[in-house]
Parts: structure tokens; sequence; C-alpha cells
């Protein structure tokens, strides 16, 4: 009897047929949201348009990045060269243009590795926790008590410079704060009825892990990945900058610093225009970060 | 053959001096289709038996047995397939981000049951509610509707034996009425066997036959049902709960 009433209480409510819960609408809330906030909006706008440089690089730089043209070198800011051009006389905007190529390989590829290692170190450190947990997390802290640059400095000689290296250096040196951050997210909610549940309904423990700790870590995750990626951009500069990144005559922003560095005192522009465009990526990337942190948070709703 | 057999259920957390034992030589058996019930004050240790039971606590000494098998020398999945368990808090016992359609279905993936879509919309007819809350998720339901989808995945096992600690603590008392009702008709239905934790004598006079009071660790006596309304229960705690509450019902 109380069944059927109840039936009936349900059906007066009608079910949504838009699901809110649909990836692509939870997708659309939170860019919502970003843009409702101007630091964030910020942020979200600049990394766009960092997105659509890279894509449509050839059509936007006016010249090509890498032809020397030893008769128009060190051209302060013009008309015909709006950033000026280097000590070889190439155009410092294509240059930069180019450069967003180079700066989202180098953060995708980071993210890439970043992301998964974090979370598989530290989902399992903290559910399984025991002798596993104390590994793992020493592990952690031996990379974790290194400053980034100088580990990744060293880890790019021992592979030998060059990009490809630099980026797997900064990868092995971020995964440390992410995987710390999935254990001690996964610590909450590990003793969860729901996790009990699931567990005595035989899922697994590669299951459960997959299946139902993931997905309660991944906004603090990908919050976390953005805000680091900001440190990426600097690290990648900084080896860059030391000449253990991009090699020349890859315009890559750090480099460009590097190179520039000779002629900075006459030819402000040298070294200006490269820096303010890792200041603003990387202000970007934090400012989105806080900004995905207050939008993601189920804490916070 | 007693569905559930508890022998000497012991357990102790720390150790040396700080050693504290939590549950002392625990001894119960729940007949095949019996709804057996286990009352004490908080802390009395109900639900760690039950967690032992439900295999989520590895550390105890003793020996548990379901229908005549040590709960140690099962096989997992049989073990599954033969116990479930409803938890207290509705609102912690679903997946806060999966859809009901997942939670029903992962159960039926572990164990690759056919016929999936079918024994969703079972369950979740079989629990009194509609169909259509497969796509819903979680915090789109009311506190008795999160109960339901949990009894419902609980017995999309086909369990012979629930194990259910305080499913009606958290509702609503309109709602556990109607939740206890369901609890009851399933059982009838299904022939289940119960083993049902409360703190509230009132709702297990009403669930179960025979119930376990218990204190400090111990169970002080097992009684059947008509001993709640005489009152003449042998042990002295016993007693005054059952006193306790039957004033307490007056009162209100």
């Amino acid at each position: 009897m109380a069944i059927e009433t109840l039936n009936t209480q349900d059906n007066a409510m009608p079910v949504s047929l838009s699901n809110p819960n649909s990836p692509l609408r939870r997708l659309l809330a939170v860019i919502r949201e970003l843009l409702g906030n101007p630091s964030s909006g910020f942020g979200l706008i600049v990394i766009s348009i960092l997105l659509l440089t890279a894509l449509v690089a050839p059509l936007l730089a006016p010249y090509d990045p890498n032809v020397v043209n030893l008769n128009n070198v060190l051209q302060p800011p013009n008309a015909t060269h709006w950033f000026g051009t280097d000590e070889l006389g190439r155009d410092i905007m294509s240059r930069i243009i180019y450069g967003t190529r180079i700066s989202l390989t180098i953060i995708t590829i980071v993210s890439v590795i970043v992301g998964p290692v974090g979370l598989l170190v530290g989902t399992t450190a903290g559910y399984f926790g025991g002798w596993y947990d104390t590994v793992m997390m020493r592990v952690t802290d031996i990379f974790l008590s290194f400053p980034s640059l100088i580990l990744s400095l060293a880890f790019v000689a021992a592979l030998g410079a060059g990009l490809e290296n630099a980026i797997i250096a900064i990868g092995l040196t971020a995964w440390p704060p992410i995987a710390r951050l999935a254990r001690a997210e996964t610590l909450t909610f590990r003793n969860a009825d729901y996790i009990s549940a699931s567990r005595m309904q035989g899922a697994s423990s590669l299951r459960i892990i997959v299946k139902s700790i993931v997905p309660m870590c991944m906004p603090s995750v990908l919050v976390r990945i953005t805000l680091s990626m900001a440190t990426v951009i600097l690290t990648a500069a900084g080896l860059g900058f030391l000449g253990l990144g991009a090699q020349p005559p890859l315009p890559e922003w750090g480099a460009m610093i590097a190179t520039g560095r000779r002629y900075m005192l006459d030819n402000w522009w040298l070294v200006a225009f490269p820096g303010g465009a890792i200041l603003l990526v990387s202000l970007a990337f934090n400012l989105l970060g806080d900004g995905l942190r207050d939008a993601l948070d189920p804490k916070q709703h | 053959m007693s569905a559930i057999e508890v022998r000497d259920l012991s357990i102790s957390l720390g150790f040396g001096p700080a050693k504290k034992r939590i549950l002392g030589d625990v001894c119960f058996e729940v007949e095949a289709g019996e709804s057996f019930g286990l009352v004490g004050e908080s802390g009395s240790g109900k639900s760690t038996i039950l967690r032992c039971i439900a295999r989520l606590l590895n550390a105890w000494e003793g020996d548990i047995k379901l229908e005549g098998t040590s709960v140690n020398d099962m096989p997992f999945a049989d073990y599954c397939r033969a116990v479930q368990m409803v938890f207290q808090d509705p609102y912690g016992s679903l997946h806060p981000r999966q859809s009901i359609r997942t939670a029903l279905q992962e159960p039926l993936r572990i164990h690759r049951m056919d016929r999936q879509v079918e024994r969703m919309e079972r369950a979740l007819i079989d629990v009194g509610l509609n169909p259509d809350f497969l796509s819903r998720y979680p915090h789109e339901l009311s506190g008795g509707q999160r109960q339901r989808v949990a009894i419902a995945r609980a017995l999309i096992l086909e369990p012979r034996i629930l194990l259910l600690d305080e499913p009606t603590s958290a509702l609503d008392v309109s709602v556990q009425a109607e939740v206890l009702n369901l609890l009851a008709d399933l059982r009838t239905k299904r022939n289940l066997t119960y083993l049902f934790v409360s703190h509230d004598l009132a709702v297990i006079d009403h669930m179960c036959e025979r119930l376990a009071v218990m204190q400090h660790g111990r169970i002080v006596e097992v009684m059947s049902r008509d001993v709640l309304a005489t009152g003449e229960a042998k042990d002295p705690y016993a007693r005054e709960l059952i006193r306790a509450s039957l004033e307490y019902d007056q009162a209100v």
C-alpha cells in the first residue's frame, strides 16, 4: 500500500528530460561561472587566445619566425615589426606567436604525464595505506624536497639538453604535489559507506579506485594541474634560458630571453616581449586555477 | 542449519597496556528466514558485529558461519551473492557522482549477470520507485528515495541474507514507517534473513522475531519479541532498557 502511494508521489514530480548532469551541460555551467568572475574570466580568455594563436599561428604571424635578415637586425618596435627584431633580424612578434605552440606542447605533455602518475600514486597510497603508503609518500617527499628547477636541471643534465627531455624532466618533478593531494582526498572518503558498499558487491580494489575514488579526486586534481601549469611554463622558460630546454632556432620564450640577454641594456624589446608573454600566460593559468577551484569544489555548493 | 552463526566473536584494539576489548565473546544464531534484532546503546558494539559479518572489519577472533560455511573460507564472489548490507546514512551510502543506473549496474557487471536493464528496472519497481529514476543522481533524491535505492542495490544480487545497519534512523518518522513496511514486504516475498541493528526498540519490535540486547560489547540477553511487551527480561540492564523504552512511548 505504502509503495503505491509513494509511486504516485514520484510520478507527480516529472523527471527532467534534459539531464542537468550530462558532461556537456556541466562544462557549460562551469564556463559560465568562470566568465562571471573578472579574474578567472580574464584567465580563461587569455588561455583561449593562446590556444587559438597556436592553432592559426601561420596565419597570424606576419613573418617567418626563423628567416634571418642581417640587414634588419635589432630594429626597435615600429610599424613593420610591431615588437621589433632580434640580433639576427627575425621578427619578434612572429617568434612569440610560434612560441605559443611550444609552450602549449610542453603544457599538454606535462599534464598528460603528471595527472595520471600523480593520481595513480596518490589514490593507491591513500586507499591501501600501510607500508605501501609509507614507501610511496617518502618517495614523494624526496621529490618534493628538491626545488623543482634544480631537479629538472639534474634530469636534463642526465638525459641531455633538448625540448623533449626538458618536458620529461618537468613531468618528473611536477607529479608529487598532485600525488599528495590525491592521497589526502582519498583518505577523506576511503571509509565512506559507498566505498564499503562497492567492496561488499565484490568490486576489486582496482575497480574501486578507478570508478569510485578517481572521480572524487578529479576536481581538485584538475585545479591543481591548472595552477601548476604556471610553474611548468616558468620552469620550461628557465630551462630554455639556461640553454637546456628548447634549442635554437626554436622560438621558445625562455630561450629568446636567454639570447636577448646580451643585447638587453640597449635593446629592451628583445627580452621585454617574451618576458611579457610568459608573465601573461602564467598569470592566466593561476587565475583560471583559482576560478576553477571555486567552480568545481563540491564543498562550496 | 542456521543462516548466520556467530561464535565467540571478539575484537581488541590497541597494543600492550592500551589494549581495549570492544567486543567480547559474542555468540548468537539466526535461523534462515528469520529477522533477528541487535539493540543496545550507542557504542555497545552492534554495528561492529555487522561490519565483521560484512567482512569490512578483518581483525576479529572467533568464528562467523554463514549457512554452515565460515566466512573466511567462502569465495568472495559467492559471499557477495549471499550477503548484502544496507547502511545507516542514505546520504553517504550512494556515490555522489554516480547515477542510480551506474550504482545498480556495477554489481551486475562485476558478477556478469544477464538481462541487466530488466534487472535494474525490476529492482527499482520492487522498492517502489519508478524506473525513470535510473538516470537520476543521488542529490536529486530525497532521503527516503535514496534509502530505497540503497535497498535496491543490496537486493540486485539476490542475496539470501541482508544486514541492516539502522536503515531508518536517519529518516523522517513518516518515511521510516514506509521503509520499514517495504523491508517487511520484501522479506516475506523473497524469504530473506535479516540481521537488524537498531537502538529503537519499537522498530525492533515491529521488524524482528527475536533480538539480542547488547551492553559494553557483550550480549546480555537473547530474547523473543514477546518479552518486549511484558518487560519480563531476565537481565537487569535489558529490563531497564525495555522499561525506559515503554515509558518513552507512553510519554510521546
